[in-house]
């Protein structure tokens, strides 16, 4: 028998590239920047422009839009936190705004503490009220530094961007290497670009009062992805040879990726009918021996999952990444949730083997791919994805060695060719580890009808005969004892910080980054703290959590849901009931001010705190962008906070 | 296709698994067009793939000697359709019944003709559910009685000919499980189209359809090959696929004379070795190119 990859239980292990996991420090000073406007407004390519021109100084950005489902108008609000030490989140405070427009100006001033400033156009937008005391106005006389702005007014972005390189305390040479590779095929708009932010630079130098922070330029280098492009090209790098979608938000940029790289990489994308021809027709190809994948959200994977199970049953290697939006159905289609996770473990009927994985960051998303299908393929089960909003269609900068890598590819027992001996080829064999060699279709020599009836060893059903327990309960053994091994495979999470603290932090999944910076703060604030995030949901590392959590005083889940579904899964897996919860469903990601409140709350007693983002000044009921004027808070009126 | 020129023996398509189907179920007669076609041919069973979904009918991969999938229920057609992307060099042959491919995978089957995969599509359409024992389906006719249907089906009957024809498919034929040697031709023909071929099989269902039985289809098919019928006049073909009374035609009812290439041949990632023959790696230029894209 021809065997690909044949290894050792034991070593397992070594298989998964563990990446590099990137270095955490928080002590560079940093900015975080809002940009604002009606969708159209540019906000995208300013913030772009922004993030590129800092990256190639050496800056790293984390950056997350809030957005609506308009194509036109609507507000949307793209957050950028810089610093020269990579930062994990948006963070809790924003230091700069670039008001695109009137709404913005009159929505996001009023969130700005002393020292914070407001760039605009002075020449369009004037406040609605006064700034905050110590809030610095940076009004910008746009048509006098740049007269082309009266026919494309868009270019006010251009001066905007260069008046805040200006306050950041960068010279304009990344920004002008990004306005020419940007524009490289118009030269003129190169120049009147570049003769624009230069404008606005010397009129910031002039005119305004940088910040107490500044930035330094460094040598790192840095390269920018969302967390879908980051899986898609994770996934393109793992021999990903098929790729399948039908358009969702948050999840359709996979696709895009994958569609305008298909024909360079050489790689089968194709768009169909519906998300359960998706993963059908995903299955189908994974089944013949290619690497297979696709992508949805939540109301899609609904669709797929009588699938999921089928390849569970015929032991078909698939991935389906599920990036998870607010719901239930339709939901919050822009806005970010932890809350298919019910889901993910209940696709499909019956009982089946199945891997579930939740990235811990955008890098992470990179990287995930590879392990998803090394580990569908050694035990030949569905794997599945589980991302969200925030970090799907989030992005961040990450070092570019890190993506610079070959990932191993374990094909698990593959038969490719006849092997000249006379015993008949069983398919679904008994074997002692429960993973039959698997001959591709086209095989001499191996014929076999994989059906999702129950069926024999040579794949012979036996669904239809009168009864047949023993063979039933031996098939179904036989799909479970491939488990027995899988969690030496995965590799099981580790506690950041001291064993002995005072409160463990335990999160799933994208909330990582925001749980390493709380637990910083929490730790300044002189409350001792852990942190334990966890990445394979299924199979749970049992042993090692409950080691880590047995030594915890106080455990508090962080998950971004209303009814704890993670917590639930703990307590089924490990008997562990935590000791408070901090949830959140509001549609908007954590930041790390809402897990030192959250976790104050619970060491005052509370159980389940339940958060809801809410800047200062901002009234809990305000009208979002489309319906109407915005009615602006006054700074100083009470706002609710935590509930 | 792999095309060896010899016929070989129709007994190498045979497995030693004998069909469960009620004595006399028409699909004996479809899987038996099967062995004679695939060994006609010269096909390799190694070579060639069956994919089902379920039903009666569904089960036949189950019965066929090459490699094969009992897939789910109105899911053959993208499971094929995934199949035949990643191995262009296999021949694949989707089969199931009126209920999986005109009921809970009419939109699959829809649009595998729009998209043109190169996979023959046989369907053993008895009119019936049969493996659930006898309820109304979207091909049972307006007034039929079933368990379902107790008073009379109240709905219209669909007619996959017509549809088919609408759906851009090239190759729209018709057989009848009682004419095992015409179907065999029409068999053969399907498979060496290239592009979505659709054969659309009456296969009595002596068990629960009491009405559109071997009697009542040997009084009404006749073949259109033993007519004047043009099957590449796109209107004369569609005249054809409406008839449904007194007479019914089978045989090949429409090939389009200019087809449209399928989307196999089309995809740019398919263009040289079958995808699961591929390697896997990325030449370190190439990836260093993806990167430099982000920065
Ligand atoms: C999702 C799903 N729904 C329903 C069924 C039950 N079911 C099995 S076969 C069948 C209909 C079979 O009819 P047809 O496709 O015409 O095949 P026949 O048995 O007549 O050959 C149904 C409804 C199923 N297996 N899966
Ligand atoms: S129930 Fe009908 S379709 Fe099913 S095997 Fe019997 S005769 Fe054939
Ligand atoms: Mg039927």
């Amino acid at each position: 028998m021809a065997l690909c990859s044949r290894r050792p239980e034991g070593a397992a292990r070594v298989l998964l590239r563990a990446i590099a996991r990137e270095k955490v420090n928080m002590s560079q000073p940093e900015l975080i920047v809002g940009v604002g406007g009606a969708a159209g407004d540019g906000v995208a390519s300013a913030g772009n422009t922004l993030v590129l021109s800092l990256a190639r100084q050496g800056i790293a950005a984390y950056s997350y839009n809030s957005y609506q489902s308009v194509i036109r108008g609507g507000h949307s609000w793209l957050r950028l936190r810089f610093s020269a030490d990579k930062p994990l989140g948006v963070g809790d405070q924003v230091d700069a705004v670039i008001a695109l427009n009137q709404d913005t100006l009159d929505r996001h001033m009023q969130e700005l503490q002393p020292g914070g400033l407001v760039l605009y156009n002075g020449a369009r937008l004037s406040p609605s009220y006064d700034p905050p005391p110590g809030v610095q106005l940076c009004a910008l006389p746009v048509p006098e530094l740049c007269p082309a702005s009266k026919r494309l007014p868009v270019m006010q972005n251009t001066v905007a961007v260069g008046a805040l390189m200006q306050l950041m305390g960068l010279d304009i040479s990344g920004l002008e290497s990004v306005l020419q590779s940007t524009f490289a095929k118009k030269p003129a708009v190169v120049q009147s670009n570049i003769e624009a932010a230069q404008a606005g630079y010397d009129y910031a130098a002039a005119n305004f009062t940088p910040p107490a922070t500044q930035l330094e330029a460094t040598d790192q280098k840095w390269a920018q992805a969302s967390g879908n492009h980051l899986f898609a090209m994770g996934a393109a790098l793992a021999g990903c040879k098929f790729y399948v979608a039908y358009p969702m938000s948050p999840a359709t940029h996979i696709l895009e990726w994958f569609a305008t790289h298909a024909e360079r990489l050489n790689i089968c994308v194709r768009q169909v009918e519906d998300e359960i021809s998706v993963i059908n027709m995903a299955i189908g190809a994974g089944h013949m021996g290619v690497r297979s994948m696709c992508a949805t959200s939540g109301g899609g994977f609904a669709l797929m999952t009588e699938a999921i199970g089928m390849a569970g049953i015929i032991e078909t290697p698939v991935v389906a990444i599920n990036v998870m939006r607010a719901g239930p159905s339709t939901g919050v289609p822009t806005k970010t949730e932890q809350a298919d996770l019910n889901q993910a473990f209940g696709a499909s009927q019956g009982d089946f083997q199945r891997v579930i994985i939740a990235p811990l960051s955008m890098t992470d998303c990179f990287n995930t791919p590879h392990e998803a299908f090394n580990v569908a393929e050694r035990y030949q089960i569905p794997v599945i994805i589980l991302s969200d909003l925030l970090m799907s269609e989030g992005s961040e900068t990450v070092d570019p060695a890190l993506l610079d890598v070959e990932f191993p590819i374990d094909r698990g027992e593959v038969v490719t060719a006849p092997n000249g001996s006379d015993e008949p080829y069983l398919r679904y064999k008994n074997t002692p580890s429960g993973i039959s060699p698997r001959a591709l279709p086209g095989t001499p020599d191996h014929l076999y009808v994989s059906g999702t009836d129950e069926h024999d060893e040579d794949g012979v059903l036996i669904s239809d005969v009168y009864t047949d327990p023993v063979r039933r309960k031996k098939m179904v053994d036989k799909r479970v004892r491939k488990f027995e091994t899988v969690t030496r495979y995965l590799p099981a999470p580790e506690l950041d910080g001291p064993a002995d603290a005072d409160v463990t932090l335990l999160g799933w999944g994208s909330t990582w980054g925001t749980l390493v910076e709380a637990a910083e703060h929490l730790r300044q604030a002189g409350i001792s703290t852990n942190h334990l995030q966890i990445k394979f949901l299924v199979p749970l590392h049992v042993e090692e959590i409950s080691a880590i959590l047995g030594r915890s005083r106080r455990t508090i889940i962080v998950e971004n849901n209303q009814s704890g579904q993670f917590a639930r899964h703990l307590r089924a897996e490990t008997g562990i009931v935590a000791d408070g919860h901090i949830r959140k469903y509001d549609g908007e990601p954590f930041e790390p001010k809402h897990i030192v409140a959250g976790v104050k709350d619970v060491l005052a007693g509370a159980e389940v705190v339940d958060v809801l983002s809410s800047e200062s000044g901002w009234r809990t009921d305000h009208p979002t962008g489309t319906s109407g004027p915005w009615q602006g808070l006054r700074v100083g009126e009470e706002s609710k906070t935590f509930a | 296709m792999a095309t060896a020129a010899v016929a070989v023996d129709p007994k190498v398509f045979k497995p030693e698994v004998p069909p469960d189907w009620c004595p006399g179920c028409g699909d004996f007669g479809v899987l038996n067009g099967m062995f004679q076609a695939c060994a006609a041919l010269g096909l390799e069973p190694a070579q060639v793939l069956v994919v089902s979904g379920i039903g009666c009918s569904s089960n036949l991969p189950g019965f066929f000697r090459s490699y094969g999938v009992h897939s789910l229920h109105g899911r053959a057609l993208p499971f094929a359709t995934g199949a035949k992307l990643a191995n262009t060099s296999m021949t694949v042959i989707a089969t199931g019944g009126d209920g999986d491919g005109y009921g809970i995978g009419l939109n699959h089957f829809i649009q595998a003709m729009r998209r043109n995969i190169d996979v023959t599509y046989i369907v053993m359409n008895n009119e019936i559910y049969g493996l659930t024992t006898g309820q109304v389906s979207p091909t049972s006719e307006t007034g039929m009685k079933t368990k379902t249907t107790p008073l009379g089906n109240l709905e219209g009957m669909l007619n996959p000919l017509a549809l088919a024809m609408a759906s851009g498919c090239g190759f729209v034929a018709r057989g009848f499980s009682g004419q095992p040697k015409h179907l065999t031709e029409l068999y053969k023909q399907g498979i060496e189209h290239k592009g979505f071929a659709l054969i659309d099989v009456f296969s009595p269902c002596v068990t629960f359809n009491k009405v559109n039985t071997y009697p009542w289809f040997r009084e009404r098919v006749y073949k259109v090959e033993e007519t004047d019928h043009d099957p590449t006049d796109f209107h004369a073909a569609m005249d054809r696929a409406l008839e449904w009374d007194e007479r019914i035609p089978i045989g090949l009812v429409y090939r389009n004379p200019d087809p449209r290439p399928s989307i196999d041949s089309l995809d740019t990632a398919l263009q040289g070795e079958a995808l699961v023959r591929q390697g896997y790696t990325i030449a370190p230029e190439t990836r260093r190119d993806l990167i430099h894209e982000f920065m």
